[in-house]
């Protein structure tokens, strides 16, 4: 229990505080070009959100808006209840973590961490006791009298991740930080970042254009096209139940083939989409005949391009090593109860 | 990185256009050197001559250092240029910062109203910059020729500048914000110290002008105690007498302390001219 001679003690204990998050019809316009149209969005306590979309879609312009680093035209920001609509960034109690890194270059890797802190007007000791604790956290202890510029990407980035630890936000926004990094290292800093959030429990927000990155770390993905929501959902429901064509389209790879749904006898529908992971292919028999004209061995997976009678062009993902070479014939077969079938607004028909 | 090897003729070459380019520059100063150190004779008769023995003499400069208050000449022009460079670079930084970070109504007008200067010669606004002056009780003062020279190095200064601060990251800008740095700790503390090569560069740029100048000290400032080092060795240049061994030897004693700010500057100045060129 906390009693007041052990208050070192306790705040030691402390929970990492958590915050939610509530965006109500953000509108942003650079002059006449609007960006955000309308966004609604809710973030619970300790969830992790993802925000993923075309580039240009306004993912980085969202998170902006949300750290206060930009005004929004119209709408309302919260955290935690409160409007923050008029707060400056430092106040709203958030930390970012940014795809340059953007770590001062002039600071060395613990004045970078302990610099917010000192800001607000934390005593020495304690910005001293909290950059020990996230830099141990993040094995950063060799490097902290180091400036930025002697270091790699990757301690680079953990740096920046230090940097938003130590503030102790509410929420941390992270954009796309881990695009500038090598495909091993992503791997690494990648489960760095899941590991931070459950013992952390902090609620994130977090831009990317990687899909696995999307789908293995969010609790919840928010898709976003054009200054819009598209749909809002958990990794799986996502892949399993996309609600229009774009989102079909945008989560999942090899990307899933459209057919015009006239093609298959289907009159009620516009567009039939196949996940190319939900397509058998056989030598013998099958419902499409179809010609190889491209193969893709990925050890793992085998990834095939067919130009079939029925839907034209096919993409067909086979999981292990298979033997089919270019002008093979072949016959093609969908797992018929994984069929998503589109209307003509481009939306789910159930 | 490997750098790509030049072959040696082509080297060679580079050395020998750059050497010669070094002496064609050094000509003139040096000469300018040699002569103050030579008597009047020796100057007309073998103008080209290293000072030797016989024709050593520092007459130049014991008439200089008689003539009127020529440390206080000195004193005045590095008083005027040192506190005009410094000026000219806080108000132009400033104005920078302004124009390359905020959107606001305008700010591509302005950008050009500042930089118009550059083209524009402040001269031709002498005859108002002196009503003004004299309005203001301000002639025969440093503060005036420190404000015409801060006004006529603002529009370089804002225009160079402003294209190197956009080049400073918005991520780091913003990562200050959010550390609760004020919008004067993010100029001051991040974007300064990164645009500090392009500041060498304006400094040097705005130095030599001023520090060569006649028309204004000769306007605004001819008085005995507000002389600068340029108007001060006018003395020696008569209608129908000049006196070269002094003139050589003001212009030497001139030389020195603009060498002095080049070298303190240059090693930032070389940073600047080839920031870009090479990454
Ligand atoms: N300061 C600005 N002034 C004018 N337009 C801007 C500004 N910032 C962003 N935009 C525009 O807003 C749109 C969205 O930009 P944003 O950076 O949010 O995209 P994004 O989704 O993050 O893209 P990416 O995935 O490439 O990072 C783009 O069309 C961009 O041109
Ligand atoms: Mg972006």
């Amino acid at each position: 229990m906390c009693s007041i001679g052990t208050k070192g003690i306790c705040d030691k204990e402390k929970a990492h505080p958590v915050g939610s998050l509530h965006l109500k019809s953000i509108r942003k316009a650079f002059g006449t070009h609007e960006v955000l149209k309308g966004i609604d969005l809710e973030v619970k306590d300790g969830e992790f959100v993802i925000f993923v979309g075309p580039s240009g879609c306004g993912k980085s312009t969202l998170l902006r808006v949300i750290a206060g680093l930009e005004d929004a035209s119209s709408g309302s920001v919260q955290i935690d209840g409160e409007e923050m609509i008029s707060t400056p960034p430092a106040k709203r109690g958030i930390a970012m973590v940014f795809q340059s890194y953007a770590l001062y270059p002039h600071l060395t890797v613990k004045d970078n961490m302990g610099l917010g802190l000192k800001q607000m007007g934390a005593p020495k000791a304690e910005v001293e006791a909290k950059v020990g604790k996230a830099s141990a956290m993040l094995s950063l202890e060799p490097y902290l009298a180091r400036r930025p510029a002697e270091l790699s990407g990757g301690q680079r980035q953990r740096v920046a991740i230090g940097r938003a630890i130590v503030r102790e936000p509410k929420l941390f926004l992270f954009d796309e930080p881990l695009s500038n990094l090598d495909a091993a290292l992503r791997v690494n800093t990648r489960l760095e970042i899941a590991r931070l959030h459950r013992s952390l429990k902090a609620t994130m927000i977090y831009v990317t254009h990687d899909q696995v990155e999307a789908m293995t770390l969010a609790d919840k993905i928010v898709v976003l096209n054009a200054g819009q929501i598209e749909q809002i959902g958990s990794p799986m429901e996502l892949y399993n139940r996309p609600a229009n064509t774009f989102v079909a389209g945008f989560i999942g790879s090899p990307q899933m083939n459209f057919v015009e749904a006239g093609r298959l006898g289907d009159d009620e529908a516009k567009t039939i989409g196949i996940r190319p992971e939900h397509i058998t292919l056989s030598r013998e028999s099958g419902d499409w005949t179809g010609k190889v004209i491209h193969v893709e061995h990925l050890g793992a997976d085998t990834i095939l391009y067919l130009e079939t009678d029925v839907t034209g062009l096919l993409t067909v993902r086979l999981f292990g090593e298979h033997r089919y070479a270019v002008d093979d014939v072949v016959y093609a077969t969908p797992d018929r109860a994984r069929l998503h079938r589109f209307g003509a607004d481009d939306r789910v028909i159930a | 990185m490997s750098k790509a090897r030049m072959s040696p003729l082509r080297s060679g070459f580079v050395h020998l256009a750059l050497a010669g380019y070094t002496v064609i520059a050094l000509f003139p100063v040096v000469l300018t050197i040699f002569n103050s150190f030579k008597d009047k004779n020796a100057i007309f008769r073998t103008p080209l001559a290293l000072p030797t023995a016989e024709t050593f003499s520092l007459v130049g400069y014991t008439t200089v250092l008689k003539q009127g208050d020529f440390f206080g000449y000195f004193q005045n022009s590095l008083i005027v240029t040192v506190v005009s460079i410094f000026f000219a670079l806080l108000f132009g930084a400033m104005a920078a910062f302004a124009l390359s970070e905020y959107r606001f109504r305008g700010n591509m007008l302005m950008g050009l109203y500042l930089a118009i200067g550059i083209m524009i010669p402040i001269r031709l606004g002498t005859v108002a910059i002196l009503q003004g002056m004299v309005a203001a009780g301000l002639v025969n003062t440093l503060t005036a020729l420190i404000l015409v020279y801060t006004a006529q190095g603002l529009p370089l200064a804002i225009f160079i500048l402003s294209e190197f601060m956009r080049t400073v990251s918005d991520d780091l800008k913003n990562a200050g914000r959010i550390d609760g740095l004020s919008e004067y700790a993010i100029f001051f503390r991040l974007v300064l110290p990164l645009v500090r090569p392009a500041m060498a560069t304006v400094a040097v740029f705005t130095m030599i002008p001023i520090w060569n100048d006649l028309w204004f000290p000769l306007i605004l400032a001819p008085g005995e105690a507000t002389k600068t080092v340029t108007l001060g060795s006018q003395v020696f240049i008569g209608q129908f007498v000049t006196n070269w061994n002094a003139v050589l030897a003001a212009l030497s004693l001139a030389i020195l302390p603009v060498l002095v700010l080049y070298i303190i500057f240059s090693r930032q100045l070389i940073r600047g001219i080839t920031a870009g060129a090479v990454k």
